[in-house]
């Protein structure tokens, strides 16, 4: 009997591997700390404030060619408010966001052509991304001048430095110190990351929310079913034992 | 006058019902094939909750397959970049996210193709361990469980060639691995990898001809050993929690087994309530955690696939990790990785001689002595730990001192459990001999 239960209790364990697991990542780099992303999926304030800093900053060299303009609208902007103040090389409302730069220049200039955004943020995890952008670090060693704490020896330049200044990275104790305070203070450049973040994790998934909206009205309908067919399987077995 | 209209209108119906089943039945053994597989199918009546998983594993083929059919109406297997522009992701990977994003419900439909694939596996392998508990793949079942390892096969080739499609990292070096175990085989491993891969790397040939595989060659074999699976188990009927075989006591008038029950109300009534407990789940993981912590969608797969940089971790999708840990932990003979992948595809094969392995006086668990209860829990530990150990890279643990030659520790936990996983199978003759086995009853309990 002993040996029963115990049996019992590893097949659930079996059934519930998945669920107890979830720690796992599978871009994890080890041994970096990860901040916590601010993702708020119903803040349509920073989500717009979010999606302005990706198709200024991001959008010159990153393509987010799954990415549609109109899906803009989910977050709150109309079709209008998108054409006049995020359109600015004659593309289409229903148009993806593709970037003019060419990838072969792109891989002469930087070593590597930026990748598409589109889904960065299920590949690498928000966290990732917030932790990535708040950690570019002067090093006169590398072709542009900036490593990451996050990506060492990464190709990007820090394209946002003059919002948030120069850091430098002291190696033994892993700590990053602002050494030239940039056009913004510590705090408006977290926020304006996290807004960064925001977006770019809406834009990995738009339909996100509305699946998850969905979801619990096929859970409420399941739920439903499982009362009638319980009560028919009840009624039909009376006889049965 | 309204009730007799009515009630002559209800007869009229009946009467062309009874007459178009009629004009079938002389045509096509519509009736008989209903009595023989449904409601004169006459089943044990003590079925528990293990006997939900070959209803449910039905209905997984079903979703599969429907899903599937709307899926390829917008994939596009093409590995070449988008738009023509080298370092675009690929006409594959851009088809998927156009599915996911652009196409009316096709996020739906692809979460629950990509949910299914798991769910698939979950469902089979509880089927698969109710099959074993109850020695249902005993005499005189032999053959329905070599049906059921044929699908298992089928079923796991089906996962493989299908995930390469989405053309991800994962996919793509996933792919590339498992494609190279080929080329350990002694002699021909070289010249065989390549005529798999139909050129010297995974590429669009290989997309498109895994894509081929995926969406007709094994559906088709599928179908086919199901179809088998079933005709076969009609034949001899269900086995039971008990392990008694009901057709030893028959009502002496009507010739049915005292303890069975038709199918047709009484199962399919029972399987609906697990069909919608198994929906909730399902739709649970569809609407709120797709991607199951990376376990049902590997983050890593929304990287395109890019055969120029290798991922640090290549791990496969949960459901072929034990075997894929029994393939890192067999040591390599010279330079040879071969019996890493012999070991590999026995541990899968194995299972199919069980019916010839098991030597049991009784069929069922309830029945067994503690020994064979021993060797069941030592095995399935094994096959959870190595499963769990088939996700982490080998190294996660560190290593061991110089005592153990600095053996990474995660290797050696695998390379025992490999041991104890085999043994459960290779001494099963012995210790099912041995066991101090409890009396069966006459009858079906309860």
């Amino acid at each position: 009997m002993k040996i029963k239960n115990i049996m019992k209790k590893s097949l659930l364990a079996l059934i519930l591997m998945p669920s107890l697991l979830l720690t796992q990542l599978a871009v994890a780099n080890e041994g970096v700390h990860l901040d916590q992303a601010p993702i708020d999926a119903s803040n349509h304030d920073s989500l717009q404030r979010g999606a302005r800093t990706f198709i200024n900053s991001c959008l010159n060299c990153h393509s987010a060619s799954f990415m549609r303009y109109n899906r803009l609208q989910e977050i709150g902007l109309t079709e209008k408010q998108i054409k006049d103040n995020l359109l600015f090389a004659g593309e289409k409302v229903g148009d993806t966001m593709k970037v003019a730069m060419n990838k072969k220049e792109a891989k002469a200039w930087l070593g590597v052509a930026p990748p598409d955004l589109s889904v960065e943020v299920r590949a690498r995890g928000a966290d990732w991304v917030y932790t990535y952008m708040r950690s570019f670090y002067r090093d006169d060693t590398r072709p542009t001048g900036w490593n990451n704490v996050v990506y060492d020896k990464v190709a990007m330049p820090h394209v946002l430095y003059e919002l948030q200044g120069e850091q430098s990275f002291n190696h033994e104790t892993h700590e990053l110190t602002l050494t030239k305070p940039g056009k913004l203070s510590v705090e408006e450049y977290n926020t304006l990351i996290g807004d960064l973040t925001n977006y770019m994790a809406f834009m990995a998934e738009p339909g996100k929310q509305q699946r998850n909206h969905l979801g619990w009205f096929v859970l409420l309908f399941l739920g439903v079913l499982l009362v009638l067919t319980y009560k028919l399987k009840k009624a039909y077995w009376k006889d049965i034992h | 006058m309204a009730n007799k209209s009515t009630a002559e209108k209800k007869s009229v119906l009946a009467d062309v019902l009874e007459g178009t089943v009629n004009w079938v039945d002389e045509r096509f053994p519509l009736t008989s094939n209903v009595k023989a597989h449904l409601t004169e199918y006459y089943a044990p009546k003590n079925f528990n909750f293990w006997y939900f998983f070959g209803s449910l594993a039905m209905l997984v083929l079903v979703i599969q397959i429907v899903t599937g059919i709307f899926l390829t109406m917008h994939y596009k297997p093409d590995a070449s970049p988008l738009d023509g522009i080298l370092g675009n992701p690929s006409v594959a990977f851009a088809s998927v996210e156009y599915i996911m994003r652009d196409v009316p419900w096709g996020y739906v439909i692809r979460y629950m193709h990509s949910t299914g694939a798991s769910m698939f596996f979950v469902v089979i392998y509880l089927h698969m361990f109710r099959g074993i508990i109850y020695s249902s793949y005993r005499n005189p079942r032999e053959l329905i469980w070599l049906f059921g390892m044929g699908i298992f096969l089928a079923l796991m080739g089906e996962a493989f060639f299908g995930y390469l499609l989405p053309w991800g990292q994962m996919s793509y070096w996933g792919a590339q691995v498992i494609t190279s175990l080929f080329g350990t085989v002694p002699l021909i491993g070289p010249d065989l990898m390549e005529w798999l891969r139909g050129d010297y790397l995974v590429g669009d040939a290989t997309l498109n001809r895994f894509f081929a595989f995926h969406v007709i060659a094994l559906p088709l074999v599928l179908l086919g050993l199901v179809t088998a699976h079933l005709i076969a188990l009609h034949e001899v009927g269900s086995n039971n929690p008990d392990g008694v075989e009901i057709k030893k006591t028959k009502d002496k008038k009507t010739g049915i087994p005292l303890d069975g029950i038709p199918f047709h109300p009484y199962y399919t009534v029972k399987d609906m309530v697990g069909v919608v407990v198994f929906l909730i789940v399902f739709s649970a993981i569809i609407f709120f955690a797709p991607e199951v912590g990376g376990y049902f969608l590997e983050a890593n797969n929304f990287v395109p696939a890019n055969p120029l940089v290798t991922p640090s971790h290549i791990a496969p999708t949960w459901y072929f990790t034990p075997y894929y840990s029994i393939l890192r932990a067999v040591p390599p003979i010279g330079v040879s990785q071969f019996p890493g992948v012999v070991a590999m595809g026995l541990s899968v094969v194995v299972f199919a001689f069980l019916p010839w392995l098991d030597r049991g006086a009784v069929k069922s668990i309830r029945y067994r002595g503690t020994l064979y209860k021993k060797w069941l829990f030592a095995f399935v530990v094994s096959f959870l730990v190595l499963g769990y150990l088939g996700t982490v890279p080998a190294d996660k643990f560190g290593q061991f001192g110089s005592w153990l030659g600095k053996a990474d520790i995660a290797t050696v936990i695998a390379r025992v459990f490999t041991v104890v996983y085999f043994a459960f199978f290779l001494l099963m003759p012995w210790y099912t001999k041995r066991d101090k086995t409890l009396p069966v009853p006459e009858r079906v309990t309860g």
